[in-house]
């Protein structure tokens, strides 16, 4: 058994992964954990901004940040988390600037700003100017500067590293009020080489997760083939709930049939959604912020000119994007990769012809619940001492029921910092837990398992048909039908994943079997969602269901924490599905009351 | 090998106006891939594949539908599918570029297209080669912003026109398709490459930066920028554009400016 003894091991090497190395480094024995190689990551994909009230280019102001934050969640924001990423915001942009990151200017040589969809100026009046950006690869850039920063402190990195498990103990122990219960402590992760097809453990202090999302549960997705959820699904596998995962981010603009992400920042600089009427349909939907509305509404009425008719193209499938009226030096200087992916990938040339575009699954508001320190907690109350976790993969929650416009890309700088900085400053105070006997065991398992079997079932085929009932059942429109409708397929699924094959047998980069083990994280996190999405018998933020079309605050304004439990038999309906037990967690609240959400 | 006529890869609807009549052909490919799995044998071979696929299908298309259909060994690195993170850097018919941004509808399919790992770095499984060397050259010209002065309580002042002085080469994504592509760098496995050079001139000519000198340094030695041949191989390359041949001679012209 090979045996690596750490301080603080950091899972995925992203936006939120090499911000949190960059502070533990300095202060902690530190290994970054990556299946990939760090400039891989899909923080790279991101594109338009990153928001902070600087008020470089007009008046701005935290406090305007967090409310947009809260209300653009629909209210089921945690608010104290809010406003600590609103207010941490300007410093976490400053970081990047002095860190190297290439912000496009003002004239006068500061970091310019632009708009962004649901960022607005004193709690609605008008869109506000909050997004930093450079071009429309500012994610590339966050990406590029804080691995540059990484060489810079020499952070250790075990590239094509996959961790497949998380080694956690349980000790007796007994609350305030007497009641005994049983305390998670986190003692490393298990990781598997791909290159040498070895495992790999790694002791540690801290753990951080930092692993991304899992967009593959779709079919449409701007995510990379990569994100499959498999951080969210080795926590929910050894116990820790996850919270809030019904709610998924359609992102209006993905390009229409390949699901390839267009920046709202180009709605941000002008451009336009017409119907195939040529009408701007969403001044009937945001009358005030119109085309900058969120996500959620903006997606769901895309969706909705589609399914009245008013879509374009042979098929009446999708809505155009017109950058036609705009500077073609504009469009250049401002949006040059998307123009370039429409002309790559369509054949579209934007400075002439609207971009055919719909609605593309882009982001997870759920996930691993944390406090506001991203401490990781084993229920609503009971933190896991040692254990973190930043970014898409975590749930803090600042996202609510939909995350703003570049509020991911501040989400990552932000907790991504203060991960890096409390299991650094944890691992100093604490002493490393005695690894479980055989800590490999789980994971031998399930390779040996995989590699093994004599199945017949391939795992693209189940992963399709996996993602085309989500796209068809679990999108935009939901209801008790579709949702069932997944669930049953799912069961399905799951019987058939048992009977699969992996025909590559070998140690050496065996992707074959990396790609099998993928797909059992995508049917559980596909599973935790839609149990999620069934039993919320409202329409909030990104999740709507057309049975239950208003919000209701009475009922559900609560965040859901799914937690996996095998004692619950029985089948698929709202109040209990096999395998996983739902519980729900109150939404903290400071200053602001719900309000209608309006824009 | 042969597979039946399945499903495209991927399937869009262009609009009229892009797609003429609005029907976009399916065609016959014959994909081959050089293959090699030293747990195997020691010798690398091809292996053909016989495909149909659709008019907006690219390579990394065509290498998805073997793997998941035909032969799940057949192993090559991808993450994000539309040319940002660098991963799928390969020789497609004998030239480096992104599998996921090349179209088969612009090569020729009249004749195998052949695939094959990217060039001058040791091949570990098919197309997957060890990328170490590469980032090691990266890591060597101090790829990272050095400034000596006073933090600033806001942000560092620079200009719109300072900021563009080095915005081509901010576009890297360090997927080594043009150091894999020069001749200097298969033949002299210590030469730096063009992707060294290329992050080291992203920091000379930034403004705010004031170690340029210590890089310049770097790249003066006998395994630095001299080794270029300006065969362009480079440029030609890039996926994202760069004009990495012309940032390559910024950097000579400043290490001769520097010397005057």
């Amino acid at each position: 058994m090979q045996v690596h003894k750490y301080d603080v091991v950091i899972v995925g090497a992203g936006g939120a992964g090499m911000r949190a190395a960059i502070e533990s480094g300095q202060r902690a024995r530190t290994a970054v954990l990556t299946k990939l190689y760090p400039t891989r990551s899909h923080t790279g994909a991101a594109q338009g901004g990153m928001c902070a009230a600087l008020a470089n280019v007009e008046e701005d102001n935290w406090e305007w940040h967090t409310f947009d934050t809260i209300k653009g969640g629909d209210y089921l924001v945690d608010q104290d988390a809010a406003e600590v990423m609103a207010k941490e915001a300007i410093d976490a942009v400053l970081d990047l600037e002095k860190m190297g990151l290439p912000f496009n200017r003002t004239p006068e040589g500061r970091i310019d700003q632009r708009r962004f969809g649901g960022h607005t100026r004193d709690h609605g009046k008008a869109p506000v100017r909050r997004a930093c950006y450079a071009a429309d690869r500012t994610g590339h850039m966050i990406l590029q500067t804080l691995y540059q920063n990484c060489v810079k402190h020499n952070v250790e990195f075990y590239n094509e590293y996959y961790v497949l498990d998380l080694l956690i103990v349980e000790e007796d122990a007994v609350r305030e009020d007497g009641t005994p219960y049983k305390q998670k402590r986190v003692a490393g992760v298990v990781s598997y080489d791909l290159a040498s097809g070895e495992l790999h453990v790694f002791q540690a202090k801290s753990v951080v997760f930092a692993s991304g999302g899992a967009g593959k549960v779709f079919k449409t997705t701007s995510n990379a083939h990569t994100l499959t959820g498999d951080g969210m699904g080795i926590a929910f596998r050894r116990g820790i709930p996850l919270e809030d995962m019904e709610f998924f981010q359609f992102h209006p603009t993905g390009l229409a049939g390949l699901g390839i992400l267009l920046t709202e920042g180009a709605r941000g600089e002008g451009a336009i959604l017409r119907n195939s009427e040529g009408e701007r349909f969403m001044e009937r939907y945001a009358p005030t912020i119109k085309d900058l509305a969120p996500r959620d509404i903006v997606a769901r009425a895309m969706a909705n000119e589609v399914r009245e008719g008013r879509g374009c193209g042979p098929d009446k499938d999708y809505v155009l994007l017109d950058l036609t009226h705009l500077e073609p030096a504009h469009i250049e200087a401002k949006l040059p990769d998307i123009t370039e992916f429409a002309r790559t990938y369509l054949g579209v040339e934007p400075f002439t012809d609207p971009v055919p575009v719909f609605p593309t699954a882009h982001y997870a508001m759920g996930g691993i619940p944390t406090n506001i320190t991203t401490e990781v907690l084993q229920d609503n109350d009971t933190i896991v001492p040692g254990l973190y976790a930043a970014g898409e993969v975590a749930c803090v929650s600042v996202h609510g029921s939909n995350r703003l416009g570049t509020n991911s890309l501040l989400d990552i700088n932000v907790f991504g910092k203060r991960a890096g900085i409390a299991a650094a400053e944890y691992s100093k105070t604490a002493d490393f837990v005695e690894l479980p006997e055989d800590p490999e065991a789980m994971t031998r398992g399930l390779l040996s398992g995989l590699l093994e079997g004599n199945g017949t079932e391939r795992v693209a085929q189940i992963r399709k048909e996996l993602q085309d009932t989500m796209d068809a059942n679990m999108q935009v429109f939901r209801t008790k039908e579709s949702l069932e409708q997944v669930l049953n397929d799912i069961e399905k699924f799951e019987e058939r994943y048992k009977n699969v094959t992996v025909q590559d047998k070998g140690k050496r980069f065996n992707l074959d079997l990396l790609e099998a083990v993928e797909l059992g994280f995508l049917l559980d996190m596909a599973k935790v969602m839609t149990v999620g999405a069934l039993h919320r018998e409202e329409s909030r933020g990104g999740h709507y269901r057309e049975d239950f079309p208003d919000r209701d605050d009475e009922k559900f304004m609560k965040h859901s924490m799914a937690y996996l439990d095998s004692s619950v038999t029985v089948g698929s309906s709202a109040e209990s599905v096999a395998g996983i037990r739902l519980e729900t967690k109150p939404v903290v609240f400071t200053r602001y009351e719900p309000m209608e959400r309006k824009y | 090998m042969t597979t039946e006529m399945a499903e495209p890869a991927s399937k869009i609807e262009l609009p009229a106006s892009v797609a003429g009549d609005g029907e976009i052909p399916t065609f016959h490919i014959t994909l081959r891939v050089r293959r090699y799995d030293p747990e195997v044998s020691e010798e690398a071979r091809w292996d053909d594949y016989k495909l149909t696929m659709y008019g907006t299908d690219r390579v990394l298309d065509a290498l998805h539908k073997v793997k998941w259909e035909i032969d799940g060994s057949v192993s090559f690195r991808r993450s994000c599918a539309h040319g940002v993170c660098g991963s799928d850097a390969m020789r497609i018919n004998g030239r480096n570029r992104l599998a996921c941004k090349t179209l088969l509808k612009d090569l020729d399919t009249t004749k195998p297209i052949t695939v094959e790992p990217i060039k001058g770095l040791p091949v570990e499984k098919d197309l997957i080669v060890d990328m170490e060397p590469f980032f090691q050259s990266f890591r060597e010209v101090m790829p990272f912003l050095i400034n000596k002065g006073h933090e600033p309580t806001k942000e560092r002042l620079q200009s719109v026109e300072d900021r563009e002085r080095f915005d081509d080469t901010t576009k890297c994504i360090l997927c080594a398709a043009c150091t894999s592509s020069c001749p200097v760098f298969w033949t002299d496995g210590q030469y730096f490459g063009p992707a060294a050079i290329v992050n080291a001139h992203r920091f000379i000519f930034d403004s705010r930066d004031d170690a340029g000198d210590m890089r310049l340094e770097i790249l003066n030695d006998k395994e630095g920028v001299w080794r270029c041949r300006t065969t362009f191989n480079c440029s030609e390359a890039c996926p994202r554009g760069i004009q990495v041949t012309q940032a390559i001679a910024e950097v000579k012209q400043a290490i001769l400016a520097r010397k005057i």
